[in-house]
């Protein structure tokens, strides 16, 4: 089981989510953004920094890097993408996924363990979680609010594509306290807190991220080849 | 060369914290009609030539602005 984590100049989480997909037991796999050949992986993460300098908006300029062009058509084919905090931003801006992720609305960096609630179980990266369940990440933007139309929010809502809530205080002002959305077949999921960083006990505030690495896992075990 | 003036501005919906911080600011300087302040980004594309606002439309539309949260508009600066 082969997990692509994608390298952008500007990237900053590469390595923890590397060693994530090597704690859940797939093989990471490195991927330059200056990649133009196929993947060959079974699922991509679009890993949290600052590509490209976050220069015009965050994930702007990582949009059009070559590997991207794979990664959008892997995305479009079921294949499972996962974009953390920078990650998220570059599949908002690809259109892989709806809404945009503008500056916190405190205009603070906001930089803490978080508390979020799991919406949605039926996306390939969620598999493992119980619905409703209520798991302390961390968080780490200044562009982590998520905005959307109401139309786009109510159908996110209707069609059960928010993945994930902030509980016990919104950390940056996004709409209806949205963590994390999917696209319509919940292979592609955005989260702006960042599940790789709470992978283990020496260096997390718990181990609850493991179990979106876990229910990739599970998800390809169980996916036709 | 030929100048094209791209003008990118957060949509009215979307709040603008950049601004507010400014305008929250302004009392300080002993202002205190200015009831909004929005902050947007202008770009000046220098063409080889003439200028290709049909072109500088389509870089905006794809790259400049993010049309989700974003306006934008196109001109010719002339005399720069």
């Amino acid at each position: 089981m082969r997990v692509g984590v994608v390298t952008f100049p500007g990237s900053l989480d590469d390595r923890d989510a590397a060693r994530a997909v090597r704690l859940a037991g797939a093989e990471p796999v490195s991927l330059w953004h200056a990649d133009r050949a196929p993947l060959m992986v079974d699922a991509v993460i679009l890993p949290g920094g600052f590509s490209y300098g976050d220069y015009l908006r965050a994930g702007a300029i990582a949009r059009f890097s070559p590997v991207m062009e794979q990664v959008a058509a892997a995305a479009r084919a079921g294949v499972p993408v996962l974009g953390i905090c920078n990650g998220f931003q570059v599949l908002c801006e690809a259109h892989l996924l709806p809404g945009a992720l503008i500056r916190n609305r405190h205009l603070h960096f906001r930089n803490r363990d978080q508390w979020i609630r799991i919406e949605s179980t039926r996306t390939a990266w969620t598999g493992e979680f119980q619905a409703g369940q209520e798991v302390l990440i961390p968080i780490k933007s200044g562009e982590g609010c998520y905005v959307a139309d109401e139309a786009t929010l109510d159908e996110l809502e209707a069609t059960g594509r928010v993945v994930a809530r902030y509980v016990g205080g919104n950390p940056n002002g996004s709409a209806r306290d949205i963590a994390a959305i999917s696209n319509e077949t919940g292979n592609v999921v955005g989260i702006m807190p960042h599940p790789e960083h709470a992978v283990e006990a020496l260096t997390g505030p718990s181990t609850d991220g493991l179990a979106f690495f876990t229910s990739l896992v599970k998800h390809l075990a169980g996916a036709p080849a | 060369m030929a100048r094209v003036v791209v003008d990118v501005m957060l949509k009215p919906e979307i709040l603008d914290p950049q601004g507010q911080a400014v305008a929250d600011a302004l009392p300080r300087l002993g202002v205190d009609d200015v009831i909004s302040v929005r902050i947007g980004r202008r770009i000046e594309l220098t063409f080889d030539g003439e200028p290709d606002t049909e072109k500088a439309r389509r870089i905006a539309e794809r790259l400049l602005a993010n049309p989700v949260i974003e306006d934008y508009t196109v001109r010719v600066e002339e005399d720069w």
